[in-house]
């Protein structure tokens, strides 16, 4: 935070109110902000994760066991299902904010934000098809 | 439909008191009446030395932002009968210090406005004999929103962002630096980006979206900033591939 001057310069009397600690609670879109960045701790832990499933796969069958093992302790799995709901939360924010970032012309004329929106969750769910088509293939 | 409605209005007047003080008038409820109609019922019948700004009142001088019930609103265009039963608040724009009363100083933003160089830049002019700078109206569109911002104020008041770090360019100056970049003519935006890229611009936005959801003429600063960021982005990701390319 920056250490502005509670006045201006030749005006003390102008009053400039603080922002209170409690600003993120006034209303529920900066609440709704705030959760996003404080969980998006819980999206480095997905990716944390991932990258040590794939550390333990390197090091051969053993290991893997015992990476599973370990995923498998009630307190992972707590914590896991903690993560992947905001790992939702965000993917789903995510979604409905692309519209604003990328504007996409097609003949002159702006493609409508639902359209971006959509193609965002079509992508997501033919992804997450394929993943578990590869998954439950040998099952 | 009740007769009256209370109106709880911030005062401060720096040569009485230290902080700001609320005071609460009983004004006429008309159907057809805005929190501005309710003020100038006040000013005139109960309490001259009310102080606020105001204007056009039909939403095109940006003049009587304040905040109604916590949330930033053009006063001229907030009915009293969307507050029932009230009372019904009525407050400074956050963020910017009071002079008195209702009134703000907007010197700060002016300052940054200017800092954007909100105005066609070319490199070379070329003479009016040679006729007008021409545009499509698609070409129009791709700006037109942005053009729109009346600096009312009402976005900055909204941006925790600037409460936090009042450095920051904020809302409106970045999407009306946007809007000449994106116009046909202007050939500035190297200028602009070069100032919007410093630790006071664009990266400073954690896109909130609050500044979008209270603009009045649907500008939607927040998306210009996303936008701009997206195209600040690949400049770099450019220069970093292409470094001869981008001088």
């Amino acid at each position: 935070m920056s250490t502005e001057p509670h006045y201006t310069l030749y005006h003390p009397r102008w009053y400039r109110r603080r922002v209170s600690v409690w600003w993120w609670l006034q209303n529920r879109s900066y609440t709704g902000f705030v959760l996003r960045e404080l969980t998006s701790v819980f999206v480095a832990f997905f990716a944390v994760i991932s990258l040590w499933q794939l550390r333990a796969l390197a090091q051969g069958p053993e290991a893997y066991a015992q990476f599973l093992a370990r995923l498998r302790t009630p307190r992972f799995l707590a914590l896991d299902t903690v993560a992947f709901l905001f790992v939702l939360f965000h993917a789903v924010t995510w979604f409905n904010l692309t519209p604003k970032a990328m504007v996409v012309r097609l003949r002159g004329k702006r493609v409508p934000d639902w359209v971006i929106v959509a193609q965002n969750y079509a992508a997501w769910l033919v992804l997450s098809g394929v993943v578990a088509f590869v998954l439950l293939r040998g099952r | 439909m009740p007769s009256t409605v209370a109106l709880t209005v911030a005062r401060y007047r720096p040569e009485q008191e230290s902080e700001p003080t609320v005071q609460t008038y009983e004004v006429p409820f008309r159907k057809d009446w805005v929190v501005l109609d309710a003020l100038n019922h006040v000013k005139d019948n109960l309490d001259g030395s009310l102080a606020f700004r105001w204007s056009c009142r039909m939403g095109v001088c940006g003049s009587c932002g304040m905040k109604v019930n916590g949330t930033p609103k053009l006063t001229c265009a907030t009915f009293l009968s969307d507050y029932l039963p009230g009372p019904i608040r009525v407050e400074p724009l956050d963020y910017f210090p009071v002079i008195r009363d209702l009134v703000v100083d907007l010197t700060d933003f002016v300052r940054k406005l200017k800092q954007v160089r909100p105005w066609i830049i070319r490199k070379e002019e070329k003479p009016p004999a040679e006729g007008e700078y021409l545009q499509t109206p698609d070409q129009l569109d791709t700006y037109k929103q942005f053009s729109m911002c009346i600096n009312c104020m009402l976005c900055y008041s909204a941006c925790p962002i600037y409460g936090l770090e009042p450095g920051f360019i904020g809302p409106a100056a970045i999407a009306l630096a946007q809007r000449y970049n994106m116009d046909s003519r202007d050939q500035g935006a190297a200028e602009r980006l070069k100032i919007l890229s410093e630790h006071d611009g664009l990266w400073q936005c954690t896109f909130v979206g609050e500044c979008t959801k209270v603009c009045p003429k649907h500008v939607d600063p927040a998306g210009a900033i996303q936008q701009y960021k997206l195209t600040a982005a690949t400049h770099w990701v450019k220069s970093l591939l292409l470094p001869w390319g981008t001088r």
